[in-house]
């Protein structure tokens, strides 16, 4: 069971505000799926979750106690670039999770226990169709397999939390369906509570059980830092559609015919 | 391509042999372009003779007097390299005490501080491995401290979230990236490593490349001199050609 609450959360960069007032309860095995315009904070809120990012203001619990301040192993990560280890073979990557928590003095595993962690590795190898490129080196895979490594490799460590920070937002439309197949698939072997970042709507209401939105509530065209984003839209999917106001179909439909992403005409909840 | 690669030595070898020919026309004794002949009688009697006084083939106590001073440096600066470099990279405390320390360091121009050398290490061996050691190691270790923080900072996250804890991210992640980092800077250092290598050996040695051809430069003795400069260039290239093999062999990601 994970339960993640987040009240009254604050952050400020010396004057500048992020985000306000963010008020948030996310039940066991959610997949929340975060959109809002550039820079609205988004990121920030999944860094914050992450541990490299310390609210200003608030409170920030998981199953009740407060958040540890620095990223560990109950928490994976999914960037959209970089998260890979480039001198690392495919299963090396994905061994490196177990080995590290194996072996607290070489981060090496020996015999064995070696053994077995690689007869883990290989069945999630198989779950996610990298199985004929386990002995490459990440250079040598396309982006599409480099992601499949990348949220692998985070899934090994069977984490309560995984967060998602854009990670198809480089790849082909044609891959990023197999993605959300793939990433759903590990969502329910797991049973871990799920938060992306996405620029794509359509996606988030394809992968999500809960929507959320980040805007602006206030603005002053004077001081643009003034005021930060927050939660503007709190979007129950799946089946609980019905108890919003918002038409959720409409959003998605509005935003494909004129050809913007986001939701910038959503004008926040008075 | 070889042949493109080839013509600026041969059009260099051929400008060398028509000037030469032409002074020893002029005046048989000139000693500033010696004949190929000459060249090849001083080279044997460096290279297989042995010396009528101290009875060593000098080419080879030269070149293993100088090797073994420059591997030593080297790897020393290596090590201190990749040690300090990485401590530098990895860990803020020690990037705050000595970061800009080791770039102060890495200004002073070695040369200048060799009389220092000589007066507190003494004129054997250890000054002249001293030399190249101050010459070399700050610019390694200062790289390798680059390199480092070079590295993305969401591989060091992801590494966190996959439980490594300060100890296990240098030695599982950081240290295995910065090995082809260290070939490159060490490679990148041949040349200044041979500059204060003859350096050092010219001013105060009994043995060495760089000896010998300060000895017999009193004796305006081209014949020694050049082919020793050739051999110097071709043991440095050799050594680059070596470090760049390692490189892409042992390092087939990078």
């Amino acid at each position: 069971m994970t339960q993640i609450t987040v009240k009254r959360l604050w952050k400020e960069y010396e004057g500048q505000v992020v985000l306000e007032n963010v008020n948030l309860s996310v039940g066991d095995h959610e997949f929340v799926t975060i959109v809002g315009a550039s820079g609205c904070g988004k990121t920030t809120f999944l860094r914050m979750l992450l541990g490299v990012e310390i609210p200003t203001r608030g409170e920030l619990l998981i199953d009740g106690q407060n958040l540890p301040q620095e990223p560990g192993p109950d928490r994976g990560i999914v960037f959209q670039r970089y998260s890979l280890f480039p001198h690392l073979t495919v299963l090396d990557n994905l061994l490196l999770g177990l080995e590290l928590s194996g072996s607290r003095v070489l981060g090496r595993l020996l015999g064995a226990r070696r053994r077995a962690a690689i007869a883990k590795a290989d069945r999630l190898l198989d779950a996610v169709g990298l199985d004929a490129a386990r002995s490459k080196y990440p250079a040598q895979l396309s982006g599409g397999m480099q992601q499949r490594l990348s949220i692998a490799q985070s899934v090994i460590c069977e984490p309560k939390i995984l967060l998602l920070d854009e990670p198809f937002g480089a790849l082909d439309p044609g891959v990023t369906a197999d993605m959300h197949e793939l990433i759903l698939k590990l969502w329910n072997m797991n049973k871990m509570t799920i938060f992306m970042v996405t620029h794509d709507l359509k996606e988030s209401f394809h992968l999500g059980t809960r929507l959320l939105v980040f805007d602006k509530v206030r603005v002053d065209s004077q001081a643009p830092d003034r005021f930060g984003a927050t939660i503007t839209y709190n979007i129950p999917l799946k089946g609980h559609r019905s108890i919003q106001t918002v038409d959720a179909a409409c959003i998605v439909n509005k935003t494909e015919n004129d050809g913007q992403n986001l939701p910038q005409h959503l004008l926040p909840m008075q | 391509m070889l042949f493109l690669s080839m013509l600026p030595f041969i059009l260099l070898i051929s400008a060398y042999l028509v000037y030469s020919n032409a002074r020893l026309a002029a005046n048989p004794g000139d000693k500033l372009l010696p004949s190929p002949a000459t060249l090849a009688s001083t080279i044997h009697h460096y290279a297989f003779e042995e010396d009528e006084r101290s009875g060593d083939i000098l080419l080879w106590t030269d070149t293993a007097a100088s090797l073994k001073r420059i591997l030593t440096a080297l790897g020393i600066s290596a090590f201190l390299g990749v040690a300090i470099g990485l401590a530098i990279g990895v860990i803020p405390y020690v990037r705050a005490t000595l970061a800009s320390f080791i770039a102060a360091l890495s200004l002073i121009p070695p040369l200048a501080i060799l009389p220092i050398l000589f007066i507190v290490a003494g004129l054997g061996e250890l000054a002249k491995v001293l030399l190249i050691i101050i010459g070399v190691a700050p610019v390694v270790v200062r790289d390798l401290a680059l390199r480092t923080a070079e590295l993305p900072a969401e591989q060091m996250i992801k590494a966190q979230t996959l439980g490594a804890s300060t100890w296990q991210l240098t030695i599982r992640v950081v240290m295995p990236q910065m090995w082809p980092r260290l070939i490159d800077a060490l490679r990148l250092s041949l040349g200044s490593a041979w500059l204060f290598l003859i350096a050092s050996e010219a001013i105060a040695s009994t043995e060495g490349l760089g000896y010998r051809i300060f000895l017999v430069r009193r004796y305006l003795a081209m014949d020694v001199i050049l082919p020793y400069v050739a051999w110097i260039t071709l043991l440095a290239f050799g050594m680059d050609a070596l470090l760049r093999i390692v490189r892409a062999k042992a390092f087939r990601w990078a």
